[in-house]
């Protein structure tokens, strides 16, 4: 199955990636290889078989609702990309008027 | 010094043959001779381990030294470290130094280890070469224009030059066992949930497992011992008790089952490992182990399975490098999106940014069923196969991979060719059990290895079978002839 320009702009838009022309075009190519190969899957005998989740079926554990960390939001923020005051600094995101 | 395994290592600072800051030294130098060539570390953390080392030292004077103090060791570089930069192999991680450090190395670290750096691997363990290295490809140190296996082909070509006694790494699809095969080295996959995942950079959640690669079984027996146990920090990690591996290996191979799944030994086998393979297994025969025909049907679907799974999961896994809290910020952001999307696009590699895209479709309204689940149906299908299998038989054996250690370059232009090289091993990850890689005899100056696949934790029966296999041979022990 070939893949659209189309779909595979959707999927980079999803994905939050922006490939340039030259890699949507080697992404249609490789895309649809691999999905190719995994075609084979549809012809399992899967019926009645549940999705496997866990390799030992263990349930997800709770813990006692108790604080364990520290507070260390210094340490944490130091390595922040653009932080200040204890807050992470991004673009406006709401129009100013 | 560097012939010796790490227990023979072990035993001489114990001996008070050597001192730790000698012995931690020793091998900072050889790195310093020959990572040029190897590219085996990203980072080599010589002051650090120094003081780790003369701590080491400290700790035997006064008595307080436990069996592995003073050990030097290196890290595959998933494994975050308190202050000291953490990249995946990723120009997304470039600048990452982790707040604290990963379970693993903490209880490594406790237990008096060094370590002397953090080993070159594919970005985001996501390879089977180290071909998709942010920081270049690793080279093989048996020939240097071939590939050392991935994605901890950084940690297989450290302990097989003898640029460090043992390595960290970590397991998602054959990552430590196609590496060690390709390198001539010994590495273990344990048990989903035996090794705490905490601190452990994330790729595909269901099937990621940290364990390690060292020169013999007994070594790595010796590193599992420390390693696992349950951690609450993970609510994957599994409450089930540690043996005393070291012991455990020690009993007779005399009366085990051992089976041949014949979908293992398929066209896609290279013959010269086929026969490399079917040695060991002669001689696992000889002493006394009952050699058993088995099947497991569903096989050949675990390819595909495994690539839908782990590239759903990544894409779930990854989106958290969004330029925002830590890693890779692009230059002067128009907007949010554009902050999220350039940086991602820049921060992440070619092989990366495919896993993403596909997990995406493969998640994606629609489609989730088809592939998504499916997967997960076909891999509940190769669980059970492998669990009618061991209700016949105590361990099985196998190919590590189909192929020798092809050349640089020679499988970049095709991910799907790339990607069946892990056929072998995928398998296992998918039932979530652990695999032992121990080297067999090498094919025109290349290793070969043979694969031990246990049922689950019965990680220290494959750890005697292979210390058994290493008592009668001695392809573990060769050192690469550039580096002895």
């Amino acid at each position: 199955m070939d893949l659209t320009a189309e779909t595979v702009r959707g999927i980079a838009k999803l994905a939050r990636l922006r490939p340039n022309p030259e890699e949507e075009q080697r992404l249609i190519q490789d895309l649809s290889a691999i999905l190719e190969f995994f075609a084979q899957l549809s012809e399992a005998e899967v019926d009645g078989i549940e999705p496997m989740a866990h390799p030992l079926e263990v349930d997800q554990r709770m813990r006692e609702d108790e604080v364990t960390e520290p507070d260390r939001r210094e340490d944490y923020q130091e390595i922040a990309p653009d932080a200040r005051e204890g807050l992470y600094r991004v673009p406006a995101v709401l129009d100013s008027d | 010094m560097h012939e010796q395994t790490l227990l023979e290592q072990a035993q001489a600072l114990q001996d008070g043959e050597v001192s730790s800051v000698e012995l931690t030294q020793f091998y900072l130098n050889r790195i310093q001779a020959h990572d040029e060539s190897l590219n085996s570390f990203v980072t080599v953390t010589g002051a650090q381990a120094l003081a780790q080392a003369e701590a080491a030292d400290r700790a035997r004077s006064a008595s307080e030294a436990g069996p592995l103090t003073g050990v030097p060791l290196a890290h595959k570089d998933i494994f975050c470290t308190r202050g000291v930069r953490t990249t995946c192999g990723s120009r997304m991680l470039d600048n990452f130094v982790s707040p604290y450090d990963a379970t693993v190395v903490e209880r490594l670290q406790a237990a008096g280890m060094v370590m002397l750096g953090k080993t070159n691997m594919d970005e985001f363990a996501m390879g089977s070469s180290n071909e998709n290295s942010y920081y270049g490809p690793v080279h093989n140190p048996w020939d240097s224009e071939r590939v050392p296996g991935g994605s901890s082909g950084g940690s297989a070509a450290a302990v097989a030059a003898r640029l460090a006694p043992a390595a960290t790494a970590t397991d998602t699809g054959g990552s430590i066992r196609q590496p060690a095969t390709f390198c001539g080295v010994t590495g273990l996959k344990p048990t989903y949930g035996r090794v705490s995942r905490f601190g452990m950079v994330a790729y595909a959640s269901s099937l990621d497992q940290g364990g390690m690669l060292g020169v013999s079984a007994e070594d790595c027996a010796a590193l599992l011992g420390t390693m696992a146990g349950f951690d609450s920090r993970d609510s994957t990690s599994v409450d089930h008790p540690v043996p005393d591996y070291q012991k455990e290996l020690k009993q007779p191979v005399d009366g085990l089952s051992l089976g041949l799944p014949k979908e293992f030994f398929d066209d896609r086998l290279d013959a010269r490992i086929r026969a490399s393979v079917e040695e060991a297994v002669a001689a696992w025969e000889g002493q006394g182990a009952q050699l058993v025909e088995i099947s497991l049907p569903n096989l050949p679907l675990a390819t595909p399975a495994y690539y839908v799974i782990a590239s759903a999961e990544c894409s779930s896994n990854l989106a958290r490098y969004d330029g925002v809290r830590y890693g890779h910020r692009c230059a002067d952001p128009e907007d949010l999106e554009d902050l999220f999307c350039r940086s991602r696009e820049e921060g992440f590699g070619a092989e990366v940014r495919r896993r993403i895209m596909i997990g995406t479709y493969a998640l994606s309204a629609g489609y989730r069923e088809a592939y998504y689940d499916q997967a997960r149906r076909v891999r509940q299908l190769i669980r059970r196969d492998f669990q009618q299998a061991f209700e016949k038989v105590d361990a099985i054996a196998a190919p590590v991979s189909p192929v020798l250690p092809f050349r640089l370059g020679e499988k970049t232009q095709d991910p799907v060719a790339m990607y069946l090289i892990d056929c072998y091993t995928i398998p296992v990850n998918l039932a979530g059990l652990p695999g032992l890689s121990l080297p067999a005899r090498p094919v025109d100056g290349l290793p070969t290895g043979v694969q031990l696949i246990g049922n689950y934790f019965d990680e220290a029966r494959l750890l005697g079978l292979g210390a058994a296999w290493q008592r009668e041979t001695d392809w573990h022990r060769q050192v690469p002839p550039g580096f002895a």
